[in-house]
């Protein structure tokens, strides 16, 4: 009988008792455990007060994480786009408060129009001190609330893991953005009990794909393999879905000519046959003629941009439409479809393979083919063999082809030469064309092509600039020379805002408004950053000065000086139809 | 056409939501003519009822935007003769008036109106319906010595609205909303100036 008792006795205390799991990670731990288990491998960034406990926990993980210290926020943001863009991965950037998250707000604009996976981490104040205009404060969530796909901010470090996780989901799934993810000093110091990462892959409230619509499928081959003049145009959308090789056995099947946006552009090789080249603005001339003469118009993971459409209410109004987005917002935005397909083109484009006939449209082809040689004729031959006395920008861009082959990353600014690389770059692989489309920023190119040569370091980078948009950002010449990113800068220096300098011209009566710009000697400057270079203004050589830059081990600048007036032609005026488009001053 | 459009939103009950569903009109330029934003009748879910007098055109884009936002879960939009709405009103008048005037009894009982509370100097009262029902109750009164006048935001039922609680409830019992973080730091201001 005691011996029952003593036994009772002994089970009574082992029963286990719930101890707290030991608090032993700081919220800027937890950050960076969970960076990589998403698999962040660098980071660009900019230290300050209210992110210093992150950059503290950042000191233990160096030999795990790169950061890339940039010169200025809003090169850190264009760098991790450049990365997003170039890897097909996430692009992360820090920064600290106030001023430093402020600068990242180009940045944010900039990828949320054009479709940018970016995770940006800002630092913030104490959170008693939210509210109170403390030092570096800002209300960097309703600032940045229009320009991100999804933001928060974070008090309490228990929130991190699910806030993280729910951040990489939203950036990278569906139609990828930009998520901002603000902590406040506090959260970044606290302590908590931090023992795994669970990856987020379900919110209640998010839906990254639509369900694909069978139905809208059938409706759509049933109009392709009735047309006779059927046109595609595909934007960023195939390369964002990975849907590049889905893309080519369509357009293949179907024998249909096709078109890229200036952000679709590389999403199949641009010298395949049933390519047609660029719509747009300063497109070429067939694509955009001949959208007002299809009968079926297929638009793939684009968003009907006005610099595409022109004036919208003579925008393919003889075609039917069948539009595919992963975005159901884009439907019937700028354009009224007539077939909606909604989904991730990946999972689209073989429904639609499967149902389709195979065709030739050899005839329609044809006037494409004649477009091109009217196009080659009055503007291609004379801007990429020039017989001027000065140099031209096509030749510059068709040089670099040659050399290059079609298979660097060429990462261009906003302006004229932008227009000419996107013109005459010819590419073999995807995401080789990296610019600033939707928001246009000039600055973009430098710190983008920083981020792109770590996002692929197997690529040879070539960042093209002009002499107004370098200047933005020259700052970042700084973090070339500190970090060796393999970056080729080709500056083609008009001396002149190009762009803005041909819109005077032809339609401001030439008062040339402040757009003559005066330059550093750009070889000197880079010099003083430890970065060698050369300027040519010489036709004979131009091809040398090229090859040096590309076979050079490293990064070097060369400029170009380019002739001062050139204009970029075709050009579908503003306020026309993209049937206006012209070859010509003459014909505006 | 401009015309009267009702838009109502399920969401997560989450702080910033409103800014996020605010800056889709005021980045359009359409003016928001009311807006109500109450918990729905699933726990953690918000309600958001909001007026707007735009081409049906606009209201679908707008609509597609607000959907798009990560916390959004459903969004409709109709038009008046496809909701049953109501606005609440008070009205406030001089007490002397009430006792006094006998056409004001007479008014007050014609619109249905309750009375919410008597002073020796003021009495309020309120009504429920209309826009046009609260406005004319207002310029009925308004040569009496009306004081104050407020007005809520439209409330409004969908009428072919069967199996939005379904949805919802099936929502809510797939994952749960997660509570609403509040800052709990912000009373602890005394470290102001202990940093």
């Amino acid at each position: 009988m005691q011996k029952t008792i003593e036994k009772a006795d002994t089970t009574l205390k082992e029963v286990p008792v719930e101890v707290e799991a030991p608090k032993t990670h700081s919220g800027g731990q937890v950050l960076l455990e969970a960076f990589l288990k998403e698999g962040v491998t660098t980071i660009f960034g900019y230290p300050g007060g209210a992110i210093m406990p992150i950059y503290d926990a950042l000191y233990d993980y160096a030999d795990k994480l790169q950061h890339i210290l940039v010169r200025h926020e809003q090169g850190g943001i264009h760098a991790a786009q450049g990365f997003a863009r170039a890897s097909g991965k996430t692009g992360i950037v820090f920064a600290t408060s106030g001023p430093g998250a402020t600068n990242l707000v180009t940045g944010l604009a900039d990828a949320m129009i054009d479709s940018t996976p970016l995770v940006c981490i800002t630092g913030q104040v104490f959170a008693h001190l939210l509210g109170t205009d403390a030092f570096q404060e800002t209300d960097v969530i309703n600032i940045t609330t229009p320009v991100t796909k999804w933001n928060y901010q974070v008090t309490d470090a228990e929130e991190l893991p699910a806030v993280i996780a729910k951040a990489f989901y939203i950036a990278g799934s569906g139609r990828p953005g930009p998520v901002l993810i603000d902590i406040t000093k506090n959260a970044q110091l606290q302590k908590i009990a931090f023992t795994e990462y669970v990856k987020c892959n379900f919110i209640r409230s998010y839906r990254p794909k639509p369900v694909v619509r069978p139905e809208y499928i059938a409706e759509a081959a049933k109009l392709i393999n009735a047309a006779e003049r059927p046109f595609i145009v595909f934007g960023q959308g195939v390369i964002l879905g990975k849907a590049e090789e889905e893309f080519k056995v369509f357009i293949e099947k179907s024998g249909i000519p096709a078109a890229w946006t200036i952000m679709g552009m590389s999403a199949i090789p641009t010298d395949h046959p049933l390519g047609v080249g660029m719509v747009g603005m300063h497109g070429n001339y067939g694509p955009n003629k001949l959208t007002n003469e299809c009968d079926v118009l297929i638009a793939i993971g684009m968003r009907f941009d006005d610099r595409v459409t022109g004036r919208l209410d003579m925008y393919a109004k003889q075609a039917k439409i069948i539009h595919l987005d992963i975005d159901p917002s884009e439907i019937d935005k700028n354009v009224k479809a007539d077939v909606p397909v909604w989904g991730d083109c990946k999972e689209t484009l073989p429904m639609l393979t499967a149902a389709i006939e195979e065709r030739k449209h050899a005839g329609w082809h044809r006037k494409f083919i004649d477009c091109k040689k009217q196009e080659v004729e009055k503007v291609i031959h004379d801007e990429v063999y020039p017989e001027t006395d000065t140099l031209t920008m096509g030749e510059v861009i068709r040089i670099l082809n040659e050399l290059t082959k079609g298979e660097a990353i060429i990462v261009t600014d906003v302006g004229q030469h932008q227009m000419v690389a996107c013109r005459y770059a010819e590419y073999n692989k995807s995401k080789s064309n990296v610019t600033s489309g939707g928001l246009g920023t000039m600055g973009f190119a430098l710190p983008a092509a920083i981020g792109a040569a770590y996002g692929d370091p197997s690529r040879t980078t070539v960042a093209v600039i002009g002499d107004g948009g370098f200047q933005m950002t020259i700052q970042e010449l700084g973090t070339i020379m500190q970090f060796k990113p393999n970056v080729k800068i080709l500056i083609l220096n008009n001396c002149f805002l190009g762009m803005v300098r041909q819109w005077q011209q032809l339609f401001h009566e030439k008062r040339y408004s402040f757009v003559d710009i005066q330059s550093p000697d750009f070889v000197q400057v880079a010099k003083g950053y430890g970065i060698p270079g050369k300027s040519v203004s010489e036709r004979d050589k131009l091809t040398d000065a090229l090859k040096t830059m590309l076979e050079h081990d490293g990064s070097y600048l060369l400029e170009v000086m380019v002739g001062k007036e050139n204009n970029v032609f075709p050009m579908v005026p503003q306020g026309r139809s993209v049937s206006d488009i012209v070859l010509s001053r003459e014909e505006i | 056409m401009k015309q009267e459009f009702t838009i109502t939103a399920y969401t997560e009950n989450h702080v910033g939501l409103m800014g996020r569903i605010a800056i889709v009109f005021s980045r359009r330029k359409i003016n928001i003519e009311t807006m109500n934003v109450c918990p729905a009748e699933v726990e953690g879910i918000s309600r958001f009822t909001i007026l707007i007098n735009e081409s049906r055109d606009v209201v679908e884009k707008a609509v597609k935007q607000i959907e798009k936002q990560v916390e959004v879960l459903k969004v409709f939009f109709n038009t008046d003769e496809e909701i049953v709405w109501q606005e609440m009103a008070m009205y406030k008048v001089p007490t002397k008036v009430i006792a006094e005037q006998v056409k004001v009894e007479r008014l007050l009982r014609q619109y249905g109106a309750n009375t919410v509370v008597i002073r020796h100097d003021y009495t309020v009262f309120e009504t429920t319906g209309h826009r046009e029902e609260i406005d004319a109750l207002v310029a009925a009164l308004q040569p009496w010595g009306l004081i104050e006048f407020v007005r809520s935001a439209r409330i409004a039922v969908i009428k072919a609205s069967e199996g939005i609680h379904k949805a919802v409830m099936e929502f809510e019992a797939a994952k749960p909303s997660e509570p609403a973080i509040e800052n709990e730091f912000l009373d602890q201001r005394d470290g102001v100036f202990t940093m």
